[in-house]
């Protein structure tokens, strides 16, 4: 193993008007290991990548690379110099196929300007084959899943003979499954002349993959701490600076005595290429309960609530409320009934991004609250935004805040506003923490808690086990669009939901 | 300018003043405003013809037509979509407007209602073949603008129909109501077409779901508004608009022309560019369409008088496009 370390960040600052993004910030990266970076959003994690990336030059302090000074001038040179960064967001071409992708810009040649499709793909097949990654190269990566093209992106960045790599949430589009791949890769990368940065807000994937965690807070460098030997709570509550409330309460009252608000009972859907079918899913919900519906990804969870709510066509299959059958042909029918659905993609299919809070809260109220023969009535918009901002704790300079620049968290409030402001009854919440920082999620478990508290119904759709385990009043487990399960919560383990989300095909419905 | 200042601002200054603008719009609008006082100001100063009552007028008569077109444009633009048929969908209903009138008979304002409402009709279609066929706004309405022209043509049987006839009808566009100011009544259906159209835009619960929509569309359908419906009412305002254009600009020609209208839809979509709304959809504003509009206009009147060919007022107009989008985005990285 070379001397030294591999990467040092030594004072590095960078501030933007208004703002000090980073102050004196000190990273080290030791050769051969993971280490995992957390910090809640605004810590300046993003900041940091883009130091490295070139994409910002610091206004004070240096980075070294094994030892030597470096500096970057974009992108493409931090590659060039064996820095490889993959990005929350991906950067793919979707209609262009794998190998195109991972070789873009710098697909082999024929004669010194004609495209050799033969080349790319026996050099991108080898590639894929040496990383043990399963996955075509002449397929379109537009047609791949979301974990898949996550491999792309890998690949992508591996292609470069990195030494250093550097991960911003990989995980967050990922179920439990796919993660364990993506770990086992990254196992396999950190040889004793690299190493791996991991970004990330999921603790116990940090416990499963890093040697040491770095913790940043407000642009700062707070800790580093040996995952062996250190708690999540240790962790978080560098984080957050506070000590968190103890984990969650475990086993939950069972809410049978309540009356049924919503029920389904064999909804069918078409599916296609990306989308599920699903063959005949029934689930209900009662009053003030809190209804968990696991999975991993593919299983139809995000299916069944796009065909309850009337997002897309369903092909069979009832939907009551409170007993009665009702027809839902789209968003605004399942609206007017009081069923609000908050998409796992609050960027793009849940907020107005560029509008401001209160603009984004009174979106499905425009015409039933805020409005009197058509015309619009901005004061009382604004003033039931405010009672939201005010009860949902949704963190914001006032209502005239762009969303855009409010945090995860106080997005999703704001979503949440929306629907609590239509007076739904029936929530059905895709991924509601993704995303969003241990802090914030705390907030938004406690919120959900409360609205059920209030009698509402909460259908809580999320990959991420240990909130469906903790939140929950029952688990529903979906499998390859069928429910493959129901459990209460006193008997929902992380190892039974597994274990049914994990049935595959002939398995009926229970 | 954008959805959420509206907001502000409709919120301080209410409804009605909406359209007037607000400090807040006022600074949005500073460049396009800012680049139309410059160009004024530079006509003015290279020609002792271009600053006086009557060039004034003349400059604001001839950005009637376009103005009309533009603020229709505009809605169906802050949706994220494009009109392509405003221009012969006005031809068209200048033609209805003399079937209507000259050929059937039918009294003035009814004929005048007639029109505009067919204009709506040639909305209303370019907006079911957008929301419900879901077929792209640039096909459907490339696709209306070749069948408009068409129809337009098949209607008259290819020849002008003449207002002669009808001298009232002329003098919807150059009479003046106002005594004895000789200032043409097209500039006075104008200004009271933009403010209807910023009250729409600004207060009413259409224009919210204008910016809604342009925003982010599946996001508003998936918040329970029926983006469907909406689509096709913002499609059928801004034929409304194109209607209007169709009853002013025959009544400005004493005829309608079938085989006019082509090209008019790209200089509505310039004003509105230029006016600083957004072709990705979600912002815009009427104030920033009718100083883009007032710009070509501008332009158009001062190279005249300058004795600049058409060829090159082309071009120019061209330039001051490209310069008005860049400076647009160059102002909105820097905020």
């Amino acid at each position: 193993m070379p001397e030294g370390l591999l990467l040092e960040a030594r004072g590095v600052s960078k501030g933007f008007p208004g703002v000090q993004a980073l102050a004196d910030m000190h990273l080290d990266v030791r050769y051969g290991e993971v280490l995992a970076v957390v910090g809640e959003n605004g810590a300046g994690k993003s900041t940091l990548m883009k130091l490295l990336s070139g994409i910002y030059i610091p206004d004070a302090g240096e980075f070294f690379l094994e030892g030597k000074p470096l500096q970057v001038s974009g992108p493409r040179d931090a590659l060039e110099q064996g820095i490889s960064i993959i990005h929350q967001e991906f950067n793919l071409m979707p209609d262009l196929s794998v190998a195109e992708n991972i070789f873009i810009g710098r697909e082999p040649r024929v004669g010194g300007m004609f495209l050799s499709d033969k080349a790319l793909d026996a050099r991108a097949a080898e590639l894929l084959d040496r990383l043990h990654l399963p996955l075509d190269p002449r397929r379109i990566v537009g047609s791949l899943s979301v974990a898949q093209q996550q491999m792309v992106e890998i690949a992508k960045a591996l292609s470069y003979d990195a030494k250093l790599l550097i991960m911003d949430e990989p995980t967050a589009a990922l179920n439990d499954a796919e993660v364990a791949v993506l770990h086992d890769l990254i196992r396999r990368f950190s040889t004793p002349t690299t190493g791996v940065v991991y970004i990330s807000h999921r603790m116990d994937e940090l416990k499963q993959i890093s040697d040491r965690i770095t913790v940043i807070r407000d642009g700062r460098y707070v800790d580093t701490l040996d995952t062996a030997t250190s708690t999540t709570q240790e962790v978080v509550s560098r984080m957050v600076g506070r000590e968190l409330a103890a984990h969650g309460s475990g086993a939950r009252d069972v809410r049978t005595d309540r009356p049924v608000v919503l029920s389904v009972e064999g909804l069918t859907t078409r599916g296609d290429a990306t989308h599920t079918a699903l063959r005949g899913v029934g689930l209900e919900v009662r009053e003030g309960e809190i209804l968990g519906v696991a999975g991993l990804m593919g299983a139809g969870r995000t299916e069944l609530a796009r065909a309850i709510v009337g997002a897309d066509p369903t092909t069979g299959g009832t939907v009551s409320l409170r007993g009665k059958p009702v027809r839902i042909g789209n968003p605004a029918d399942a609206a007017r009934l009081g069923v609000g659905y908050l998409s796992e993609d609050r960027k793009h299919l849940g907020l107005l991004l560029e509008q401001d809070v209160t603009s984004n809260i009174a979106l499905s109220t425009v015409t039933d609250r805020f409005a009197s023969w058509g015309f619009l009535r901005p004061k009382a918009m604004r003033d039931t935004a405010k009672e939201m901002v005010g009860a949902l704790r949704i963190r914001t300079p006032s209502v005239d805040q762009i969303v855009q620049n409010l945090s995860g968290g106080n997005q999703q409030k704001v979503v949440i506003a929306r629907w609590l402001a239509k007076n739904c009854d029936v929530l059905i919440i895709d991924e509601p923490t993704r995303g969003i920082d241990v802090g914030a999620k705390e907030e938004i478990y406690k919120l959900l808690d409360e609205l059920a508290g209030q009698g509402k119904s909460i259908v809580m759709i999320s990959s991420e086990l240990p909130e469906v385990l903790r939140m929950s009043h029952r688990v529903v487990v979906m499998s390859e669009g069928r429910v493959t399960g129901e459990l209460a919560a006193a008997e929902a383990t992380q190892e039974a939901v597994m274990h049914l989300a994990t049935l595959r095909g002939e398995k009926e419905m229970l | 300018m954008t959805g959420p200042s509206l907001t502000k601002d409709t919120e301080q200054a209410g409804a009605a003043t909406a359209v007037t603008s607000t400090v807040r719009a006022r600074l949005q609008q500073f460049l396009a405003f800012g680049g139309l006082i410059v160009i004024f100001a530079f006509f003015s100063i290279v020609s002792e013809n271009f600053f006086n009552y009557g060039n004034i007028t003349n400059i604001l008569f001839s950005t009637v037509v376009i103005g009309l077109l533009a603020l229709g444009t505009t809605f169906v633009i802050i949706t994220g979509g494009i009109d392509l048929s405003i221009g012969t969908g006005m031809a068209l209903s200048a033609v209805m407007s003399g079937v209507f009138i000259v050929n059937l008979g039918v009294p003035l304002p009814f004929g005048v209602l007639g029109a505009i409402l067919f204009g709506g009709l040639i909305g209303l279609v370019n907006g079911l073949s957008v929301a419900v066929l879901k077929l792209p706004p640039f096909i459907a309405t490339l696709a209306m603008m070749l069948v408009a022209q068409g129809l337009a043509l098949v209607v008259s049987h290819s020849a002008p129909i003449y207002f002669s006839d009808s001298p009232a009808y002329i003098d919807l566009s150059i009479g003046s109501i106002i005594p004895g100011a000789n200032f043409p009544n097209a500039v006075l259906v104008f200004a009271l077409a933009a403010i209807i159209a910023g009250v729409l835009l600004n207060s009413t619960v259409l224009g919210r779901y204008t910016y809604s929509i342009g925003s982010n569309e599946e996001a508003t359908a998936l918040s329970g508004i029926d983006v469907r419906r909406w689509k096709i009412i913002i499609y059928t305002v801004a034929g409304l608009f194109t209607g209007l254009a169709g009853v002013m600009i025959s009544a400005r020609l004493g005829s309608a022309q079938p085989a006019t209208g082509m090209g008019y839809e790209l200089q509505a979509i310039a004003a509105v560019v230029i006016g600083g709304t957004s072709l990705a959809g979600g912002k815009g504003s009427i104030v920033g369409t009718v100083i883009g509009a007032l710009i070509i206009s501008v332009l158009n009147n001062g190279l005249q008088i300058m004795s600049i060919p058409q060829e090159w007022q082309n071009v120019i107009l061209g330039i001051v496009i490209l310069l008005a989008v860049y400076a647009d985005m160059a102002r909105k990285r820097a905020a």
